[in-house]
């Protein structure tokens, strides 16, 4: 596509960028995968915390560090690598700045993980007010945010020089599909920057008296849903743009892969209130219209899902496949850095069908804030998402550190995404299972003074605990061959895989790169689904909360 | 920018089925009048216990209305009053709820009421309680150490 010499290698300079990112995720992944064994174990009622640990203590370590620190951290250093990968190495002014965010995110982290140690911000990773954490925590997460819109910006930075360098082009397809999740980043972070700025942050300082509690949860949860889209992204970066060149074939259509991720953009963001739909203060006619937002993603989800299939399909039939599903045979299944993402891939069909329950404007009733709820994140975040992310690092770290993936450590790699899937199985499972028979998530073990329905709860408790279990070791073999990549395998040349189209796919338009046009309809968007609910709120507000720390 | 013909048909198909799908919750939300609990009115939540119904938490006989009982909850940090209550079976009831400090949960395990109460605000749901037996209310929002422990008992009586 470009007329510019591609370079096939990530810039040595831009490498050490990325890798102090992984080194960030895969610590977090350490300490979340062991305060996640924790929860499993008390949860089931046969263990408990020593030292006066309290379970919500470590349950805000494994939302905190596992849901944002590994997720961003991981993520920025992917899009950091794919930008640099395909369209140039990053100039010195763009590298500064990613290692400018880079600092400001591990400052932000430390600072929120000390708070969490000392029991000052036992809130879990959702900080709910007038729930009052120490107003270091609520720095920490903002120098978290504030950092990864200056990662962003570095990224904007070198999108913005190629497309300089080669006018008239369209840009590298994962180029512009890291821009798009950039662009998505900052406008849903704004939401959760404002709440923490200028709500929590002076209450929690004794600035003010009082906070707002709809209000802040609106802004949270206007960051909450896209929150799930951005970890997402990176994940259909992959599958579209990088599974095809692993397996030896071509990407379906470049133009549909864009139309998909500004689908993404577009309708990710005005749906917050799919999680709010028990809650006093709204018009149900307005949860209905977010509602009807939500399921528009199904749209780009079923084009995803169409590509892919697509693309595996070609491939088989191109090496003599036969008959409906002989090209089924044909993939490369002892391949790590294809069979672990294509487990995350096949989790994402029960994981979404969970979700299109999940937002069902009244079936959501049933399942609202019970551990079933957890079961569906861990199958699209923590299968779908970090398997696509493991089966990433099976080639980009050793890419990155001048190494390349033994024929043993590949081995124990799609081992290790069988562990997972069979640990998952049970722990997610299980969790859904006792959901639909009303078992709370956030809660520790509990018989509920011996009552009945609760005693039901505790068998499911205990699967969760097996495949806590597995998880387990699922996590140690992880960050076995992390550490293996990263400082111990032989040395060579390790691929960057990058996607190239099928040749009957045609010209890519220009129209996918007109900012002005999908930045605008977000806005739209936005405004329309907000505005007349936001100034109800603000309206006919009831006198604010004061702080409390019931921890 | 050509679309692939099975691709069409699969697109149709999903978005077809996407609408369908959404007129039946839509005809269930504003038809059958399936909403989820969305009650606009507020409350000063430091003057619950001296504002009507929560002053006087339980179970209440109403006339005239379109529903035969009344059951108030008020939720604090880590507990429902009242922390146990008998509903007569076949019983239409409003339940009505709010929180004093923090936010709460408010799920009766094993039947569809679930709403959160939020400080400032009052949380309604109207139900028939069908089926005799006990029922186990559960805070399923966290709100501080004690919140595995907060919980509450609705009796079914025959
Ligand atoms: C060893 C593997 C894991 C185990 C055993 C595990 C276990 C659990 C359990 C039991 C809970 C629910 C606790 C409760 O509601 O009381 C939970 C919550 C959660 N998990 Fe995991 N998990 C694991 C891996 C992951 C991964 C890899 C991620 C993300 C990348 C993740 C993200 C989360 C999040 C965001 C929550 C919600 C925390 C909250 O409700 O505040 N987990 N996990
Ligand atoms: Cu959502
Ligand atoms: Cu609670």
């Amino acid at each position: 596509m470009s007329t510019k010499s591609i370079n096939t290698i990530v810039d040595r300079r831009d490498g050490k960028l990325a890798m102090a990112h992984f080194y960030v995720a895969f610590i977090a992944l350490a300490i979340g995968g062991l305060a996640g064994l924790l929860q499993t174990l008390v949860r089931s009622g046969k263990y408990e915390l020593p030292w006066g640990i309290g379970y919500y203590q470590v349950l805000t370590v494994h939302g905190v560090v596992l849901g944002l620190v590994l997720t961003t951290f991981f993520i920025m250093g992917f899009q950091l690598a794919a930008v640099s990968r395909t369209s140039g190495a990053l100039t010195d002014k763009q590298r500064m700045t990613g290692w400018i965010g880079f600092w400001l995110m591990t400052i932000g982290t430390v600072m929120a993980a000390v708070m969490i140690l000392l029991n000052e911000a036992s809130v879990l990773y959702t900080f709910y007010a007038p729930l009052q954490a120490h107003a270091l925590y609520y720095v920490g997460l903002t120098l978290v945010i504030v950092g990864s819109w200056i990662d962003g910006a570095a990224l904007i930075m070198a999108y913005a020089s190629w497309r300089k360098a080669n006018p008239g082009k369209p840009s590298p397809l994962l180029t512009f599909m890291a821009i798009v999740n950039t662009l998505l980043w900052i406008v849903a972070t704004i939401g959760v920057a404002a709440t923490v700025l200028f709500q929590l942050l002076p209450w929690s300082l004794g600035l003010v008296e009082r906070v707002d509690v709809l209000v802040s949860r609106t802004l949270f949860w206007y960051f909450g849903h896209p929150l799930v889209y951005f970890w997402l992204l990176p994940a259909y970066m992959a599958w579209y743009a990088i599974v095809p060149k692993i397996i030896g074939g071509k990407i379906f259509s470049d133009s549909l892969a864009r139309m998909s991720f500004i689908l993404f953009l577009l309708f990710s963001i005005p749906v917050g209130f799919h999680h709010q739909l028990m809650e006093p203060g709204i018009d149900p006619a307005w949860k209905f219209l977010q509602v009807i937002l939500t399921f528009l993603v199904i749209i780009p989800s079923l084009m995803t899902a169409f590509s892919l299939f697509a693309t595996f399909e070609m491939f088989g039939r191109s090496k003599g496949a036969t008959g409906l599903f002989g090209w089924v045979k044909k993939l490369p299944w002892g391949d790590a850095r294809f069979a672990v993402p294509f487990i995350g891939m096949l989790a994402f069909i029960p994981a979404g069908a969970g979700g299109v329950i999940n937002a069902s404007h009244q079936l959501n009733q049933v399942v609202h804030n019970t551990i079933w709820v957890t079961g569906h994140f861990h199958l699209t975040l923590a299968t779908s998402v970090i398997l696509t992310f493991f089966g990433i690092s099976y080639w980009l770290v050793p890419h990155l550190t001048g190494r390349v993936l033994t024929k043993a450590m590949n081995k124990l790699a799609i081992i290790q995404a069988v562990i997972w899937a069979i640990g998952m199985t049970f722990m997610s499972g299980a969790m859904h299972a006792a959901g639909l028979l009303g078992a709370p998530r956030r809660s520790s073990f509990s018989t509920y003074g011996g009552s009945e329905q609760a005693a039901e709860w505790i068998p499911y408790q205990v699967a969760q605990a097996v495949g806590g279990s597995i998880l387990f070791l699922g996590i140690i073999l992880m960050l076995y061959i992390f550490i293996n990549l990263a400082f111990f395998a032989p040395k060579g040349e390790q691929e960057f895989p990058v996607g190239e189209v099928a040749d009957a796919a045609e010209k890519t338009p220009m129209v996918f790169e007109n900012w002005k046009l999908w930045i605008g309809i977000t806005v739209l968007l936005i405004l329309f689904a907000y505005t007349i609910p936001f100034i109800d709120m603000i309206q006919n507000a009831p006198i604010g909360s004061k702080g409390y720390k019931f921890f | 920018m050509h679309i692939h013909k099975f691709e069409k048909i699969w697109l149709i198909f999903g978005i077809t089925t996407l609408l369908v799908f959404l007129s039946v919750i839509g005809v269930s939300a504003f038809y059958l009048g399936n909403q989820p609990p969305s009650c606009l009115a507020t409350i000063n939540p430091e003057k619950v216990d001296t504002t009507a119904p929560f002053d006087k938490p339980g179970l209440k006989k109403v006339e005239g209305k379109e529903w035969d009982y009344e059951l108030v909850f008020v939720a604090s940090a880590f507990a429902y009053n009242p922390g146990q209550v008998e509903v007569p079976k076949g019983a239409k009831v409003k339940v009505i709820a709010t929180t004093k400090d923090v936010i709460h949960g408010f799920e009766v395990a094993g039947t569809n009421i679930n709403m959160m109460l939020e400080p400032g605000f009052i949380s309604e749901y109207v139900t028939t309680f069908d089926k005799a037996g006990e029922y186990l209310i559960v805070c399923n929002e966290y709100c501080g150490v004690g919140h595995h422990m907060m919980s509450s008992k609705i009796e079914v009586v025959e």
